[in-house]
């Protein structure tokens, strides 16, 4: 154990180096704004100067005029609170951006004629916000939140923490505002150019570093599987964003850069990426927030440790070949296809182990599921994960795809894992987490969680169903002929057939909204400390666990 | 199986760190790396070229307006494709391609082989306003296109750059590259007949019908029309010596 005098030397110290490291940004930003050679990567200087001058005088304050000392028993939880408010805000953007694109998709004319306003330049905004801000900061509040718990041991670092959150959301306004600006490399789900990812690279390392640093701390002796989940999310999106990123500028001050693999070799590498983030960053990260909150909130054990060891090394292991599949029958070699074919097929059974796994944990508990929305929330999420996992191999053999590629069929499958799964065991956590943390006796109605619970139901059902209809239809559409031997349908013909089911998803759409809406008031309130008003409805688990009364959990104060 | 063996990664987290790197490198070091070395992955074909400057300035509002999310340009082996599109995509068609814009949805038809299907003044009038040419498209309008003046103060360092990383540009090309530009919508530029010797089939007109300056419209429109149109089918035998 340090001394005293050592601790706060080390305080002082850490304080100055973050202190220096925010005026060299400052520096940093102010070279890029009055020396950048176009107008994005100058607005994105006043951007990054004017958030590192923000740092830096709290930092200032804080150093030199704050008497304030952290306390080194409870938990660091000030950075899970930000991010899991910036989980509720990123989440009804990304939510309300999508919905706006998919009703340009059945009108145009909501278009607008403007560049900034552009379907293709909102769809990129859609989904950053949805996976990487919406997504990413459940993530990292979830992360933060349960490697402290499940290890009983404080967050590793004194500023780093908070550099995660916030450098974090920097890199998400970068990315978003260039976006609309125009200032994108064209790899989905990496549109960011070089600057923003270079940016993203050094956040992340501090990510991994105050993860390991905390696992390091622990005082139980066995790492907890979310705990694995986690560091594999961690790592492997560290691996596919260095890799598939890698891009020469033209020039250090110019936001313009050219990936540096072509052709064959480039598409290969996207998609080894692309669907990776899917299996690291919407699946290990989201099943590392499963195996904590699900056991948590039904107040179970796991349902099988071994099953968990099975699955979470076959599922880091398959996963990484099964990009291919979103190239067949394209000009990707046919060994290269057939590979990624195989392993997406052999996907489904590791992918099921998470689900059993996480739905078995309910036994002897499934009466929760009707008194709990929260519960139900987190169980209807595993379900949609064991749906979609289920479509995707399905989807993944190549005579099923050529049919589904290119239609809505593809967006129909996503926003079912992504909106059912990825979502609702994202608004889960949230439901559990908004009371702990900020030490509330529930939340503040249970039943407006019900609400949003049925109404995103509903919503993800017609936008599911609306998109397998669209997407069959049209995919049967492009291959259709007529008795003389021709091609049935003009393409148009099939944009238009496409209309109507634009409409029913767009609809759908907006009832997810309007849930996220509900969940925005209801934590809201249960942030203000409003009163509960279902106080007798919501079960003891709803409590911070210093207000459940004697037979609570033994944790350490969560002070701060 | 004892599960005890487990324990070692549950206890120690930079070994659990390094089994998770070795599991998860496996997959993409077999997929990825041999498309660099093995010959048979990028066909031999008469006719590829890098893009005319003019050409990389509409690739580059391509990639910037996001075309790529409604527009694949990836025709495959399918008879149903073919016989809507052309022949199918080969790999050596996108050699050139930093990044691949193969795409992944179909909202819009395919692309790969666009050029020369439609006249320019179809595609300025479609670019201005999708539904005056056709009713039922949902393609949003790009009419700025045509109003702003092409940035290309940077095209012979875009070049150079594109050179660093593989693509075959000559000292030639990279001096020229402004003047190659300008003479690509001037068929009366002295530069022309050099720019063409340079760029085989690169195609020399007034691309937006608007000669009083080179607009973002003349390059998209320029690279729009080039689509597709390089590689000699003539010469190329799907079951030949260029079989993958």
């Amino acid at each position: 154990m340090k001394s005293n005098t050592q601790a706060i030397a080390w305080g002082a110290f850490s304080d100055i180096l973050a202190l220096a490291a925010a005026i060299g940004c400052i520096m940093l930003g102010l070279l890029f704004a009055v020396a950048g050679r176009d107008e994005a990567i100058a607005f994105h200087g006043w951007v990054f100067a004017a958030a590192a001058a923000i740092a830096a005088v709290y930092l200032f304050k804080y150093t030199f005029e704050s008497s304030e000392t952290s306390d080194e028993t409870g938990y660091f939880d000030g950075p899970v609170r930000v991010a899991t408010i910036a989980t509720v805000f990123w989440g009804v953007v990304g939510f309300l951006v999508g919905d706006l694109i998919a009703w340009q998709l059945a009108y145009p004319v909501l278009n607008f004629d403007l560049p900034w306003t552009s379907f293709a330049r909102l769809r990129p905004v859609h989904t950053s916000a949805v996976i990487f801000a919406f997504g990413g900061n459940a993530l990292l509040a979830t992360s933060f939140y349960v490697v402290q718990r499940t290890c009983r041991a404080r967050l590793a670092g004194r500023w780093s923490p908070w550099f995660v959150i916030w450098g974090y959301q920097l890199f998400l306004v970068l990315a978003a505002s260039g976006y609309v600006l125009g200032v994108t490399q064209s790899k989905e789900y990496a549109e960011p150019e070089w600057y923003v990812d270079l940016w993203l690279t050094l956040v992340w390392v501090v990510y991994l570093l105050v993860f390991l640093g905390t696992l390091a701390r622990r005082k139980e002796p066995h790492i907890y599987v979310a705990n694995w989940f986690y560091l594999a999310f961690i790592v492997t999106v560290a691996m596919l964003h260095l890799v598939n990123n890698t891009a020469l500028p033209v020039s250090f001050l110019g936001a313009k850069s050219y990936v540096v693999f072509g052709g064959v070799q480039d598409a290969m590498t996207q998609w080894w990426y692309g669907h990776n983030a899917v299996g690291f960053f919407l699946t290990a990260g989201f099943l590392g927030m499963m195996y904590y909150f699900v056991p948590k909130r039904a107040e179970r054990p796991v349902y099988s440790y071994r099953l968990s060891i099975v699955h979470f090394w076959s599922l880091i292991f398959l996963y990484i070949w099964a990009g291919p599949h979103h190239l067949h029958y394209t000009a990707l070699p046919d060994w290269a296809q057939t590979l990624g074919m195989t392993f997406s097929v052999m996907l489904w059974m590791p992918s099921w182990g998470g689900m059993i796994n996480g739905l078995m944990t309910l036994s002897g508990a499934w009466d929760k599921l009707r008194t709990d929305p929260v519960i139900r929330m987190l169980v209807v999420s595993v379900a949609f994960y064991g749906m979609s996992t289920f479509e995707g191999p399905l989807m993944s053999v190549k005579a099923v795809n050529s049919l589904s590629h290119y239609t809505d069929w593809t967006i129909g499958h996503v926003h079912s894992g992504a909106l059912g799964w990825v979502g609702f065991v994202s608004f889960g956590a949230v439901y559990c987490l908004v009371p702990w943390l900020w030490h509330r006796k529930g939340l503040y109605s249970q039943r407006l969680v019900e609400w949003h619970f049925w109404v995103s139901t509903l919503g993800i059902l017609l936008y599911i169903t609306s998109m397998w209809v669209s997407g069959i239809l049209q995919g049967l559409m492009w291959r259709a002929y007529d008795s003389l031997g021709f091609l049935e349908y003009s393409f148009v013909e099939t944009v238009e057939a496409m209309h109507p089911f634009y409409i029913i998803r767009a609809i759908g759409g907006l009832l997810f909204v309007i849930g996220s809406l509900l969940m925005a008031w209801n934590i809201w309130r249960t942030v203000r400390g409003d009163e509960p008003v279902d106080m007798k409805d919501q079960p003891r688990i709803a409590a911070a666990p210093e207000l459940r009364g004697s037979s609570g959990a033994a944790l350490p104060a969560a002070a701060e | 199986m004892s599960w005890e063996k487990h324990k070692i990664f549950e206890t120690n987290s930079i070994i659990l760190l390094i089994g998770i790197l070795v599991v998860v490198s496996i997959g993409g070091i077999v997929e990825i790396a041999p498309l660099f070395w093995l010959k048979s992955t990028v066909e031999k074909v008469q006719g590829m070229r890098p893009y005319t400057p003019l050409e990389l300035a509409g690739r580059d509002i391509y990639v910037r307006e996001g075309c790529y999310l409604c527009h694949s340009q990836m025709i495959r082996s399918l008879r149903d494709e073919v016989e809507r599109y052309g022949h199918y995509s080969l790999a050596a068609e996108s050699i050139y391609d930093h990044p691949f814009q193969w795409g992944s949805k179909r909202t819009g038809p395919d692309l790969a082989r666009v050029g020369g299907k439609y006249s320019d003044e179809w595609h300025v009038l479609h670019m201005k306003d999708p539904r005056a040419v056709v009713p039922e498209s949902i393609m949003p309008g790009y009419p700025w296109l045509a109003e702003r003046r092409l940035e290309a103060k940077d095209i012979a360092a875009n070049l150079s750059t594109l050179r660093a990383i593989g693509v075959p540009y000559s000292d030639e090309m990279i001096e020229n590259a402004a003047a190659d530009l300008k003479a690509q919508v001037d068929p009366d530029d002295d530069g022309a007949d050099a720019l063409q010797q340079r760029y085989p089939k690169s195609q020399v007109r007034q691309f937006d019908n608007n000669p009083e300056f080179i607009s973002e419209m003349d390059a998209l429109v320029a690279y729009l029309q080039m689509l597709g149109t390089l590689v000699d089918f003539a010469t190329f035998d799907a079951s030949g010596p260029n079989l993958r």
